[in-house]
């Protein structure tokens, strides 16, 4: 089933939440909200849900507005940060909850639910827990009970938030893998909060990076990883190198020294931000005439690759640099801590600086 | 029961009220608080109203000639007295109590917080009665006290162990819960820096704490003013000697008195209400520091 | 020491503890043992006649029943209060939820004469009563068991008050997005975290009404097998010098209170339990 998200403002007193988002969530994807803390992404998913009203805008729900519909009748089903697992109650009574909860007239028999909520303990494969209570069970079996608990009734659409949020490590890179197995079984449209990188891009079908209560981009992992439309996507995916300059012809100015930019040439000069990732920047001699100097402050080489730190020099004193090398690479160059070096980007995308006037949020744990 | 944590804030309320989930319909909203509030009126309102329009009945003048009577004032003198001793007693014990609870494991401590709690669920009445089975004539040390000329039952120091015994727990057990919450990190990191035990108490102990002490204390005094069975008892009701203000209340409350015994309580219920009024400003001050 | 706790770098533990236990045991341990030894010296037959004689009796009656009575309305009233505190923003609620906690800081005396001076037969409450109804409140039981909830009412609304704020509004919206009505998501979600804490406010409510004195003499009327609760019992006796009744009835009280205070700790226990989040 699809949702639409149309025009949606939500206001907390001067803090705009969510400025003006439209969204269409196609039928049986798993799409990521992610964003840094104070971006909107739980807010606007919790008013896709009706546990949250927006101050305006509406939300189609299989092309019919559920706006005012209350989040009971809405058939959404939510698995909650921190789970909400009724503590007095066992795990079986926890997932039968919504099927007990039924108007008699609507409600199934004991055996049905009991059936009902079997497969459902067999589907996140705890079905051996059924007895125990929410107190004796690891987070992460937390975290499946409540997705089975959510599931019961069978929803219409299934929302997370931080599904993974409170989890170890480990725990936390199984169950998103468990979570996209059970997505490619059930095909039920999901949508989850995140603010994990990695976990975006690892399990949705689709990633929506969302900024200042703006959608700053959507698209599939690859593309928004691969092709960032914006300074904050840029900055929010992965690591990146950021230079401050002006943009004149195919050159870009940085203080006294210059690189080449390889965008269409700018005609008249213009105040930018030019990022490069950390594989698109070379280390050359200090002797090359293009490139920003620099000086290598450690070498860190273990795994396959080599990561090199550097801080800047002269006008760029204080802006630090991040270069990755391939072992090849590595070997054909020496570097020693503390020398001095140009870096040079084999590809820049250049921002022009007043569309940057917010500097991208923190990004925060 | 701890009452130290309870500060209703209105940011919490409204939290409650906009959301879709946990509000009722508006009917259901006012029949509940129609229902509840009359219920306050009912029962603690109009008791508290009922005081002062009985004490101020035969007007103003009746109304102060009830505290210049020279019984009156032996009997605010006498509970001023006994407060004053039990009071400083009972802060003492409460801070070694909690210190020794809260910064220390050992066997035995929640039989310890449990003997502690022990005043609260005793009728006052027993109270007395078991004072005077250890004070009294015919009690423990009745003869050795005849035989030495010293008076504890009927006397001042009876009203006063009744008194410290009924308001033991207050300040040890608002102390407890506190700093247990506080554990006992800046103790610990106060010793490392080279503290004496006395500095590390006075210097990181009692600023954390003091909020917590002052409403310990003003409860207990509350109590200590207002204690009525248990010094009954232990009184002998001599007018002028050994009456204290409850005391002298009921006295002119039997000889039917009733404007001077409701003026006299008016004295205690305006007592009570200043009470209310520092507990809830030290509750006030107590969630302000925990919310920052 | 050292054998009975763990080790700890800071100082003052023997002198605290040594001046905790000494304390509550000269306060508190000494003439509470004086109670029992007392009632030792009565023979078996000796003390069940006096803790079982016909007015004896038609006093436990009184007071228990009347405690568990005004513990049950307060209960009920108490966890109302609590709620609306808690739930709804109106207008004085500052007001109301200082003065919940007046018949704490109220001497019991003052308490028992207002009541009496308004449930009286000529009092603002007497008069529509008696008038309206025909029942006589005060000097009656009916005045035992208003004395009795205006004394408990702060006992349940402090306990179930804290546990109100605190339950996560996750469980309720949970319960909601799962379909429950809001009569539901009450019921089968907030009532069962609330009911450990209800319990308990309810058993100190109890211990508190079955020991009260000061409160209840003035509304009483003292009418021996009518209106006579237990501790007045007590007093009775003192006032004949018939100590050895006296402390052989405080004795089945005090016995009552442990069991009480028991219960209590395991009601805490047990609601501890239930609100420790994920734990």
């Amino acid at each position: 089933m699809s949702i639409n998200v149309k025009n949606i403002h939500k206001q907390f007193g001067e803090f705009t939440a969510l400025d003006n988002i439209s969204l269409d969530f196609p039928s049986g994807e798993l799409v990521a909200l992610l964003g840094p803390s104070g971006c909107g992404k739980t807010t606007l998913l919790r008013i896709i849900a009706g546990l949250e009203q927006a101050d305006h805008g509406d939300i189609i729900l299989d092309g019919e507005n559920a706006s005012n519909t209350h989040v009971r009748d809405r058939q959404v089903g939510f698995v909650f940060q921190h789970y909400a697992l009724f503590k007095h109650m066992t795990i079986f009574d926890n997932v039968a909850f919504g099927l007990r909860m039924k108007p008699k007239a609507q409600r199934p028999s004991e055996s049905k639910i009991r059936e009902k909520v079997f497969s459902l303990l067999q589907l996140v494969q705890l079905d051996w827990l059924a007895d125990r209570f929410p107190a004796q069970l690891s987070g992460g079996q937390r975290q499946r009970i409540a997705l089975a608990r959510a599931l019961a009734v069978e929803p219409r659409v299934l929302l997370l938030d931080e599904p993974f949020g409170a989890l170890d490590a480990k725990v936390r890179k199984e169950l998103r893998r468990w979570l996209r197995k059970l997505h490619d079984e059930l095909h039920i449209t999901s949508i989850f909060v995140t603010h994990d990188q990695e976990e975006a891009l690892e399990v949705a079908d689709r990633v929506v990076l969302m900024d200042h209560g703006k959608v700053e981009q959507v698209g599939t992992p690859e593309a928004v990883y691969n092709h960032p439309q914006t300074p904050f996507v840029y900055s929010f995916l992965g690591s990146v190198n950021v230079f401050h300059g002006r943009a004149e012809q195919e050159y870009l100015k940085v203080g006294s020294e210059q690189l080449r930019h390889h965008n269409e040439s700018y005609g008249h000069a213009k105040e930018v931000f030019a990022f490069a990732r950390p594989h698109e920047l070379k280390i050359v001699d200090n002797s090359h005439h293009e490139g920003v100097s620099a000086r290598i402050s450690r070498i860190l080489s273990f795994g396959i690759e080599t990561k090199v730190e550097l801080d800047g020099l002269n006008e760029n004193s204080g802006q630090h640099y991040e270069v990755h090398l391939s072992q090849q690479q590595r070997e054909a160059q020496s570097l020693l801590v503390g020398q001095e070096i140009k870096l040079v980007p084999s590809t820049l995308a250049l921002f022009p600086r007043e569309a940057v006037a917010l500097q991208p949020s923190e990004k925060e744990g | 029961m701890s009452t130290l944590a309870i500060q209703t804030n209105a940011s919490q309320t409204t939290r409650f009220e906009k959301n879709t989930a946990t509000r009722e319909p508006n009917w259901v909203k006012y029949l509940l608080l129609g229902i509840s509030l009359s219920f306050f009126a009912l029962f603690l309102l109009l008791p508290l109203i009922a005081v002062f329009t009985e004490a101020l009945r035969k007007g103003l003048e009746t109304y102060w000639l009830a505290f210049t009577d020279a019984d009156a004032l032996s009997a605010i003198a006498l509970t001023l007295t006994a407060a004053l001793i039990s009071v400083p007693l009972n802060l003492i014990f409460g801070v070694a109590a909690a210190w020794a609870i809260t910064k220390f494991e050992f066997k035995g401590k929640q039989i310890l917080i449990t003997f502690i709690d022990l005043p609260f669920s005793i009728s006052p009445v027993i109270v007395g009665l078991s004072l005077v089975l250890v004070f009294g004539v015919h009690g423990w040390f009745g003869e050795w006290l005849v035989a030495n000329d010293i008076k504890v039952i009927f006397a001042l120091p009876g009203i006063v162990l009744a008194t410290i015994f009924v308001t033991f727990p207050f300040v040890a057990r608002e102390l407890i819960p506190l700093m247990q919450a506080q554990g006992k990190e800046e103790e610990e990191a106060s010793i490392v820096l080279g503290a004496k035990g006395w500095q590390t108490f006075w210097y990181v102990t009692l600023p954390n704490i003091k909020w917590g002490l002052l409403y310990g204390v003003i409860l207990c005094n509350a109590r200590a003013m207002g204690e009525f069975g248990a010094v009954s008892v232990v009184s002998g009701h001599i007018r002028g000697e050994t009456n204290t203000l409850p005391l002298h209340v009921e006295i002119l409350y039997n000889e039917y008195n009733f404007s001077a015994a409701f003026a006299v309580a008016s004295l205690l219920a305006l007592l009570a209400l200043l009470t209310l009024v520092i507990k809830s400003y030290v509750e006030h001050k107590i969630s302000k520091k925990s919310n920052a | 020491m050292n054998t009975l706790r763990q080790f700890s770098v800071l100082p003052g533990f023997g002198l605290s503890l040594g001046y905790t236990l000494i304390y509550l045991s000269l306060i508190v341990l000494v003439p509470i043992s004086a109670v029992f030894v007392f009632t030792s010296q009565l023979s078996l037959s000796e003390y069940w006649q006096v803790v079982t004689s016909p007015r004896v009796m038609a006093s436990y009656q009184l007071s228990f029943g009347a405690s568990l009575l005004a513990a049950g309305i307060n209960a009920i009233f108490g966890v109302l209060l609590a709620w609306c505190l808690v739930r709804y923003s109106f207008p004085g609620k500052k007001i109301v939820d200082a003065l919940i906690d007046l018949p704490f800081a109220l001497p019991t005396a003052v308490a028992g004469i207002a009541l009496t001076a308004l449930y009286a037969q000529n009092g603002w409450l007497g008069q529509i009563i008696e008038g309206y109804f025909g029942i006589k409140v005060a000097f009656t039981p009916i005045g035992i068991l208003i004395a009795l909830v205006f004394i408990g009412l702060p006992f349940v609304v402090r306990t179930v008050q804290p546990v109100l704020e605190e339950i996560d509004t996750e469980l309720e919206e949970a319960a909601t997005s799962l379909g429950a009505s809001r009569w539901q998501a009450c019921r089968y979600v907030v009532l069962p975290v609330l009911l450990p804490a209800i319990m308990t406010g309810f058993a100190l409510a109890f211990a508190r009404a079955v020991g009260e004195y000061g409160s209840v003499i003035f509304i009483a009327g003292n009418i021996p097998m009518v209106s006579e609760i237990t501790p007045l019992m007590i007093i009775s006796k003192l006032e004949q010098y018939d100590y050895t009744g006296a402390t052989a009835i405080a004795s089945v009280m005090l016995i009552v209170s442990f069991i009480l205070l028991l219960l209590i700790n395991l009601l805490q226990s047990w609601a501890a339990k239930l609100t420790g989040r994920n734990a």
